[in-house]
C-alpha cells in the first residue's frame, strides 16, 4: 500500500538522502553506546507557502523548504540534543556524538527491534501547496477581497492571506519506534478596517485544517470568513467602553474555549507536574471544577488543525480525559515525563520542528456539552458580560493566573444581550475558575482552525472548543470603573 | 567523575563562502529572467544549557543555515527560502521565487532600495565577541546561577532552572545593484527562574542578563539572587478592588509601551491606515519630558546595525523630541507608499534610547505616592488600530510612596493615546537588555480592575 505514511516518509526523507534503516540503526547505536537510557532521531521536511493580498491585489507571496534531523539522547532526567540540516551520515553521527555527551552515568541503553503501529489516518497525506494552481489561489484571494468590500461601504482596507504547510516526518527511537506521518495544514485569514466619521476599527476572521485548499471552496466556506470579518469590524464601530470589575460572564461556544486551554490545559502538561511547578500539581482525584464540567484533549478528530496521527515521538494520539464531572483525572504526557512519573505517554509529545525538543503539548482541548439551551443561559443573567470572540491568552502555570482577551463582547442587562463593548482582557485563577461554572449549554462547537500555542519559544497548531458557559464571577478588564 | 567534553559552538563558515553563495543566487536569478534581485544568506550556531535543582536538564547544540531570495520581474515580486546551500537548491529556490513573481500583481512601489541610500562604508560596531564556552563550563555557570537563588531563603522551594546560552551568527545581504554586506555578531545570556512558596501558594519569577560580550553580563550570583528576590517578594499577593490610580511601569515593561509606539508609527501600519497614530508627524504624541533617539552605531549595543535589511545605511536621528513626533519607521516600500523616503528601518529600529529623567526607582515610588507599581504583564490585549489597551498585571500596591503589599489577578486598562500623553516621569533606572533602552515610566492614571 503506497499511501502508508511510513512508506511515504521513508521515500521523501531517507531515499533522496541515500539513507536506509541500517543508517538509522548505526546512528542510534552511536547514540546509545555511551551510557544513554534512550534516544531518538526525528527527520523532517517542511514545505510552506503564503500568499497575501492588500489594496485589492496579490502583491506578495513566498515559499520555503526546511529540512533536517534532530537527535536526542536521554539519561535519567537529562536530555542532550543536537541537529543537522544536512541529511547525510557524517552529519547525523556528529549530531549523535554531541547529543550523547549529556550522559555521565545511567543505564546501558538497549535498542529494541522496530515496531510500527499503523492505524486509519485522520487526514490524507496530500501536498496542500499543489491542491490549487497559482491562478486559482490569486482568484480566491481576490474573491474574498470583493466579498468583504461589497458587505459595506465603510470597509476601507481588506487584507487576505492564504497559507499552506506540508510536514513529512519520520521518527526512529531506541524503544523500537519507527513511524512516519505526512501532515497537511492550510489556513485563510481575512482582516478588514472600517471607517466611520473618523473612527477606525478592525475585524478579522479565518479558518483552516489538515486538508487541501479545496476545503475553502466547499460551500463557499472562505467567503464566510470575509463576511464575518466585516461584521466584527462594524460591531466594533458601535462598541462602548467595557466595564471594569468582577461580574457574571457568559462565554459563547467554540473559540472562547481558549479559556480551557489557558486556565486548565497548560497546567495539566506532564513536565510542569513532574517538576511540581504547576498550580495543579498533586491534585489528581480532587474536585477542580463544577460537576457540570468534563474536559478532554483529543488529538484524533479528523482533519482538525490540532489533530495528529502520531505525536512527534511516534506515539498514536488519543482522547485524554482531563476533568470528568468536575474531578481532575489526568495529565498530558510525552515519553520522558510519562517515564519519570511512572505512567503511559498520551500522544502529546510535540515539537515545533527538528530543531526543537519535544514537550508535552495540547492537541484539541474542549469541554463536553451540557443540557441548557444557550438562550436560557443568557436569560438567567441580570447584569454581566457576553463574550463571543477572543484574541490570544496567556497563563502563569505556577500561580495559576490566566488571561484571555475578548474581541467581541456585549453587555447582558436583565437577561438580554444589549450594547457591544470594546475589547477587554479577562483574568482569573485556573484552579478555581471552573468551580464557578453554573450552566453549560448544549451547543458544543470547535473553533474554525486558527489556534497556535506557544510554550518555551515553540509554536504548534492547536484546537479548542466548548459549549456556551456561564461563569458566576470573572474579572473583566475594561476602563469603566 | 567523567568530564563532559563537547566542542563549543560551531565555527563560522568563511565569509567568502557566503559571499559566493549570494553571488550565485544573484547570477541564477538574472539567468532565470529576474530584472532585480536581493538575497540573504545566514549561518548561526548556539550552545544552551539548563541546570535544574543542581542537575543538568538539557544540553542543546544549535546550528542553523538559511538562504532567502526576493526577485522582481518588472514590478512584480516573489520570494523563496531554503536551508540548503547546494547549487541545485539555489536553482530550485530562485525558480520558486520567479514562478511566484509571474503571478503576483504589478506594484509600482515594489523594488530594491534607492542606490544612493545603500551603505557605502560599513563601520565596525564591535558586535562580535565569541565565547568559546565548553559544555562543562556552561554547566558550572548555570549551576552557580541557580544555586544563588536556591540559597537565598528556605521559602525558595522549587526551580525551573538556571540557563546559559551563547549565540554566534553571520548574515550576508546582497542585491543586484552591487551591494553586498554582512558582519558577524554574538549575543550571550544567563537566566534563572525559581519558585517561592508558602501556605498561600506558589509564585514564580525570573531574571536574565544579555550582552554581546560575555564580560558585560551580570554575574551568575547576581542573576540568581535577583530571580530569587523577585519570586519571594510576590508571596502573599492579594487582589485589589476596582479603581482608577496612577501606575508606575517597571523598566522592562516600559520598553513594551515604547514598542507599542514603534508599532503604531511603522510604515506598514500607516499606509494601511491601521494605526492610532495616523497623521501625527510634527505633533505632540508624548508630554515634553519624553525624547526618543535612535542610535544605530553604538558599539556593542544589542540593537546596533550598520545597515538595515535592504542595505540602507542607518543613521542617528531623533524619533521624538520634547514629546513631538519627528519621524516614522519606514523601509523603502512603505516609504514609497507614503510618498516619503526610507528611514533605514527595514527589519525594525536600531537602538531606541528613551532619554532618562532625573529620578531613580525610590524617588519615582515617592512621586507615585498612592497607586500601582506594575512589575509583570500578561496577555495580548493591545489594539494598535484604536490604541485600546487592557492587560493582566501583577505588581505592588503603593501608599505614601511606600510599598504596601504585592498584588495579582488584576487588569490595567486605558488607551495608548492618553496613556502616552499621561506620562509624568521617565526614570533614570534604564534597562539595557534590548534594542529599546528605557527607564521606568510613571503614568498619570489607568483603570485597575479586580474584585
Ligand atoms: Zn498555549
Amino acid at each position: 500500500m503506497t499511501t502508508d505514511t511510513l512508506t511515504l516518509a521513508r521515500y521523501h526523507l531517507l531515499t533522496p538522502a541515500g539513507l536506509d534503516e541500517n543508517d538509522l540503526h548505526r546512528t542510534l547505536a552511536c547514540l546509545l553506546g555511551h551510557a544513554i537510557d534512550a534516544g531518538d532521531l526525528y527527520f523532517q521536511q517542511r514545505r510552506t507557502e503564503s500568499w497575501s493580498l492588500e489594496d485589492r491585489h496579490v502583491k506578495n507571496a513566498s515559499r520555503a523548504i526546511q529540512q533536517g534531523a534532530g537527535v536526542r539522547a536521554i539519561s535519567g532526567e537529562k536530555t542532550g540534543f543536537a541537529y543537522s540540516d544536512e541529511l547525510v551520515m557524517p552529519a547525523l553521527l556528529e549530531a549523535a556524538t554531541a547529543a550523547r555527551a549529556i550522559a555521565q552515568q545511567g543505564g546501558e541503553g538497549q535498542r529494541q527491534v522496530w515496531r510500527t503501529a499503523p492505524r486509519a489516518p485522520l487526514y490524507e497525506p496530500l501536498d496542500p501547496l499543489d491542491t490549487l494552481t497559482a491562478e486559482a489561489k490569486v482568484q480566491l484571494l481576490e474573491k474574498l477581497d470583493a466579498e468583504a468590500r461589497q458587505q459595506d461601504p465603510r470597509v476601507t482596507q481588506v487584507m487576505v492571506s492564504l497559507a499552506a504547510m506540508q510536514d513529512t516526518i519520520l521518527i526512529a527511537g531506541s524503544d523500537g519506534t519507527l513511524a512516519g506521518d505526512v501532515r497537511p495544514l492550510v489556513r485563510v485569514n481575512v482582516s478588514v478596517i472600517v471607517e466611520q466619521e473618523g473612527r477606525r476599527e478592525q475585524g478579522s476572521s479565518g479558518g483552516g485544517g489538515r486538508v487541501g485548499y479545496g476545503w475553502f471552496l466547499d460551500d463557499d466556506r472562505a467567503l464566510g470568513y470575509a463576511r464575518e470579518a466585516v461584521r466584527l469590524a462594524l460591531i466594533n464601530l458601535e462598541a462602548v467602553p467595557a466595564p471594569a470589575g468582577t461580574m457574571t460572564v457568559v462565554l459563547g461556544p467554540g473559540w472562547p474555549g481558549i479559556l480551557l486551554h489557558e486556565a486548565i490545559g497548560h497546567g495539566l502538561e506532564g513536565d510542569f507536574n513532574r517538576k511540581g511547578t504547576s498550580a495543579f500539581t498533586g491534585r489528581i482525584g480532587e474536585r477542580v471544577a463544577s460537576p457540570l464540567c468534563t474536559v478532554v484533549d483529543d488529538g484524533t478528530l479528523a482533519h482538525r488543525r490540532g489533530s495528529l496521527n502520531i505525536d512527534d515521538e511516534g506515539t498514536p494520539t488519543q482522547c485524554t480525559t482531563l476533568i470528568e464531572r468536575g474531578v481532575l483525572k489526568g495529565y498530558l504526557q510525552d515519553k520522558l515525563n510519562a517515564r519519570l512519573m511512572n505512567t503511559a505517554p498520551t500522544g502529546n509529545g510535540r515539537r515545533e520542528s527538528y530543531a526543537h525538543l519535544p514537550l508535552p503539548r495540547m492537541t484539541n482541548t474542549y469541554m463536553m456539552p451540557g443540557e441548557h439551551d444557550p438562550a436560557e443561559v443568557i436569560a438567567s443573567v441580570e447584569r454581566g458580560l457576553y463574550a463571543v470572540n477572543f484574541g490570544g491568552g496567556q497563563v502563569d502555570i505556577t500561580s495559576g493566573k490566566f488571561v484571555f482577551s475578548a474581541s467581541e463582547a456585549y453587555l447582558i442587562e436583565n437577561g438580554r444581550v444589549t450594547r457591544p463593548v470594546k475589547g477587554a482582557t479577562l483574568i482569573g485563577n485556573g484552579p478555581d475558575v471552573l468551580t464557578k461554572v453554573s450552566m453549560v449549554g448544549n451547543d458544543l462547537q470547535l473553533d474554525a482552525g486558527v489556534g497556535t500555542c506557544g510554550k518555551d519559544g515553540q509554536s504548534v497548531p492547536v484546537g479548542v472548543g466548548q459549549p456556551t458557559l456561564k461563569i458566576e464571577a470573572l474579572t473583566v478588564g475594561g476602563t469603566q470603573a | 567523575m567523567p568530564a563532559i567534553t563537547t566542542c563549543p559552538t560551531a565555527p563560522l563558515p568563511p565569509r567568502e563562502q557566503l559571499e559566493n553563495l549570494v553571488a550565485s543566487i544573484l547570477a541564477e536569478a538574472r539567468a532565470q529572467g529576474a530584472t532585480a534581485t536581493e538575497a540573504a544568506v545566514s549561518f548561526g550556531s548556539a550552545l544552551s544549557v539548563t541546570v535544574r535543582l543542581g542537575e543538568v536538564e538539557t544540553l542543546e547544540h544549535h546550528r542553523q543555515r538559511g538562504l532567502g531570495v526576493t526577485v522582481y520581474i518588472g514590478q512584480s515580486r516573489g520570494s523563496a527560502s531554503t536551508a540548503d546551500w547546494r547549487l541545485e537548491a539555489i536553482r530550485d529556490t530562485v525558480q520558486s521565487a520567479c514562478a511566484i513573481a509571474r503571478h503576483t500583481a504589478k506594484d509600482s512601489c515594489a523594488g530594491l532600495a534607492d542606490p544612493d541610500r545603500l551603505a557605502k562604508d560599513i563601520p565596525d560596531l564591535d558586535l562580535y565577541h565569541p565565547w568559546p564556552l565548553a559544555a562543562e563550563d556552561a554547566i558550572a555557570l548555570a549551576r552557580a546561577c541557580e544555586a544563588a537563588a536556591l540559597a537565598l531563603d528556605p521559602r525558595i522551594r522549587n526551580s525551573e532552572g538556571g540557563s546559559i546560552a551563547t549565540h554566534t551568527g553571520l548574515v550576508l545581504y546582497g542585491n543586484s545593484q552591487g551591494f553586498c554586506g554582512g558582519y558577524p555578531a554574538t549575543h550571550h545570556s544567563l537566566s534563572c527562574s525559581v519558585i517561592a512558596g508558602d501556605e498561600a501558594g506558589m509564585q514564580r519569577n525570573h531574571w536574565y542578563t544579555m550582552a554581546r560580550d560575555r564580560n558585560d553580563l551580570e554575574t551568575p550570583v547576581a542573576v540568581g539572587q535577583k530571580a530569587g528576590q523577585r519570586a519571594l517578594r510576590r508571596l502573599g499577593s492579594r487582589r485589589l478592588t476596582t479603581r482608577q490610580v496612577p501606575v508606575l511601569f517597571a523598566p522592562e515593561l516600559a520598553r513594551g509601551l515604547i514598542g507599542h509606539f514603534v508599532g503604531a508609527i511603522r510604515g506598514g501600519a500607516l499606509y494601511r491606515k491601521s494605526s492610532f497614530l495616523l497623521d501625527r508627524l510634527g505633533t505632540l504624541v508624548f508630554p515634553d519630558v519624553v525624547t526618543i533617539r535612535e542610535r544605530p552605531h553604538w558599539p556593542k549595543a544589542l540593537g546596533s546595525a550598520p545597515f538595515d535589511n535592504e542595505g540602507v545605511a542607518t543613521a542617528d536621528r531623533d524619533l521624538v523630541a520634547g514629546g513631538v513626533l519627528q519621524g516614522y519607521v519606514l523601509d523603502s516600500y512603505s516609504a514609497r507608499r507614503l510618498g516619503m523616503e526610507t528611514t533605514g528601518n527595514a527589519g525594525g529600529t536600531h537602538n531606541l534610547i528613551v532619554e532618562p529623567g532625573p529620578l531613580g526607582h525610590e524617588a519615582l515610588l515617592r512621586q507615585l505616592d498612592r497607586g500601582l507599581w506594575v512589575t509583570e504583564l500578561m496577555g495580548h490585549g493591545v489594539n494598535l488600530v484604536t490604541g485600546d489597551y487592557s492587560r493582566g498585571a501583577s505588581g505592588f500596591w503603593v501608599e505614601n510612596g511606600q510599598i504596601q503589599y504585592p498584588v495579582h489577578e488584576i487588569t490595567i486598562a486605558g488607551n495608548l493615546n492618553t496613556m502616552f500623553k499621561g506620562i509624568v516621569a521617565v526614570g533614570s533606572d534604564v534597562d539595557v537588555r534590548g534594542g529599546i533602552r528605557c527607564g521606568s515610566l510613571l503614568l498619570e492614571r489607568m483603570t485597575v480592575a479586580g474584585e
